[in-house]
């Protein structure tokens, strides 16, 4: 109580001082701090001190008619510095970008292989998950007949829970030729959720959250359906059992169906994408309210702070669930996609 | 509406980074662990399985020995019965003998005996006749005169001569 009134107290004071103009209330663009944050960048920003950037050069390579492969380091790029005719794009069709202008001033874009923080945090997330992973198997090897404990204790759980519960339940028999491919991607999703949950340096990345991964991951899960296909599945798609005029002359149900194919590994690619980007959205504007109630003097910033940091720990708690959710459900439904794909005439009778 | 529009380079490394990661992972990673995961379930489900047998092999053996036991228990008695019944009959058999030897022997001693006093009182007959020669010898040596007196002295005589008093 005695501590809440100190508080008041103090808040008061600050209030009738108008102290609030103590730090320059520069504009804050909210916007572009986000945009900058889930988008992706040639270099790894960490922190500034003062007037310098702290930040990982990462490589960029670019490939071009006029001048082929070219490798070089990010930071010949920093400002807005040009190299060899090579500049990031502030703003228009190629915002944030590299581009390329010939000599009679013509913007293009190069074949872009950079190496940029989503991809080095890509690179990152899977050397963790490998290390993991193999140290996790490595203390299988031999044979032993008892169970683990500690880390690779808690791994087995992980693993023998998603591979019972999820996989083997949602496939069914034969489930076994898919289960190391589901597992991967649970695994995958995890941690690249979980790193980008952790606000510095080697975390923080928004990979996830980028439609590009999502879609790979997406059409691979596209790839087992379709290969895994049966026969009584490809004929319920093309030939359903539904009245013939529905699917003559008009190919009405087939039309849906084949739409249908299409939209699940679409649903899976968007659902990942939006959940993680739209809580590294929420989690930065809850702290971005530290910076922008700064104009609004010490005493109305001080409590937005507060509640600022106070929401934000329990995003990121929130957050921490969804990173497990995200990865379940897209397990879970690629297991369940697999298993429809492998429907016998037996199982329809 | 650049957050939806995948990038190249981006979708090249992920390809990459999870084409590489999966073929590592999915090859020497999770197929071991879950084989020997579901090689440790077998085993502690033949464990199980063994233990049972065991333990019903055990319940049998232990009925079993009671039975023997049992039925040893049953023989015993039998046999104790049947070595009493055998001590009794050895023991009245024994007895009997006894009882017919002694009878012999004392029949044959009695016999002895008899035989004994037969030749002991032949014998004593045979000196008496010696005796009642002499006597009458000695009789006939003192004259014979007069028959009263001499019947006096042969009872006399034979008053002093043996047990065959009258």
């Amino acid at each position: 109580m005695q501590k809440r009134l100190k508080i008041y107290f103090l808040l008061f004071i600050l209030s009738v001082f108008n102290a609030g103009n103590l730090f320059a209330a520069e504009e804050f663009d909210v916007k572009s701090l986000i945009y900058s944050h889930i988008g992706d960048s040639y270099e790894w920003h960490i922190t500034s001190v003062g007037e310098t950037e702290i930040s990982v050069p990462l490589p960029v390579i670019l490939i071009d008619k006029e001048n082929g492969i070219s490798i070089f380091i990010s930071s010949r790029l920093r400002e807005g510095a040009s190299y060899k005719g090579y500049r990031i794009s502030e703003k228009g069709e190629y915002a944030n970008k590299i581009v390329y202008t010939t000599a009679s001033g013509k913007v293009s874009r190069p074949v872009d292989l950079s190496i940029t923080k989503n991809s080095f945090a890509l690179i990152i997330n899977c050397t963790i998950l490998l290390i993991i992973i193999l140290s996790a198997t490595r203390w299988y090897k031999g044979g032993r007949q008892r169970a683990p404990k500690g880390f690779v204790g808690a791994m087995e759980i992980f693993i023998m829970d998603i591979n019972d519960n999820v996989i083997k339940s949602a496939i069914g028999k034969g489930y076994e030729k898919y289960a190391p491919y589901l597992l991967t991607v649970f695994f995958f999703i995890l941690i690249n959720n979980f790193m980008g949950l952790i606000p510095f340096f080697p975390g923080g990345a928004n990979t996830t959250g980028n439609i590009a991964v999502t879609l790979v991951l997406a059409l691979c899960t596209f790839a087992a359906i379709s290969f895994s296909g049966t026969k009584e599945y490809w004929k319920e798609i093309l030939w359903p059992d539904v009245p013939s005029w529905m699917k003559f002359p008009l190919p009405l149900m087939p039309a849906i169906e084949i739409f249908g194919v299409f939209t699940k590994p679409f649903a899976l690619m968007i659902r990942l994408f939006a959940n993680i980007m739209a809580g590294h959205t929420i989690i930065l504007s809850l702290t971005s309210l530290v910076f922008v109630t700064v104009a609004m003097g010490t005493a109305t910033n001080i409590g937005m702070s507060a509640l600022s940091i106070l929401l934000t720990v329990f995003m990121l708690f929130v957050e921490l669930i969804v990173a497990y959710i995200q990865a379940y459900v897209f397990t879970l439904l690629s297991a369940v996609f697999i298993g429809l794909s492998r429907v016998r005439k037996q199982a329809i009778n | 509406m650049s957050l939806l529009v995948p990038e190249s380079g981006l979708l090249f490394w992920m390809c990459l980074s999870f084409g590489i990661v999966f073929f590592i992972v999915a090859r020497y990673g999770f197929p071991v662990i879950l084989k020997s995961v579901d090689e440790r379930r077998s085993f502690i489900q033949k464990s199980l399985d063994d233990a049972n047998t065991a333990k019903a092999m055990l319940d049998n053996i232990k009925s079993e020995s009671e039975a023997i036991i049992a039925s040893a228990r049953e023989e015993q008695m039998i046999i104790i019965r049947e070595a009493n019944k055998l001590k009794n009959s050895i023991i009245k058999t024994a007895n009997d003998e006894a009882r017919e030897i002694t009878r012999k022997q004392i029949e044959s001693v009695r016999v002895e005996i008899q035989n004994e006093k037969d030749s002991a009182i032949r014998d004593i007959r045979s000196q008496i006749a010696l005796l009642a020669v002499d006597i009458a010898e000695k009789l006939v040596r003192n004259e014979l005169k007069e028959s009263p007196a001499q019947m006096q002295l042969i009872n006399k005589l034979l008053n002093e001569s043996s047990p065959f008093k009258s």
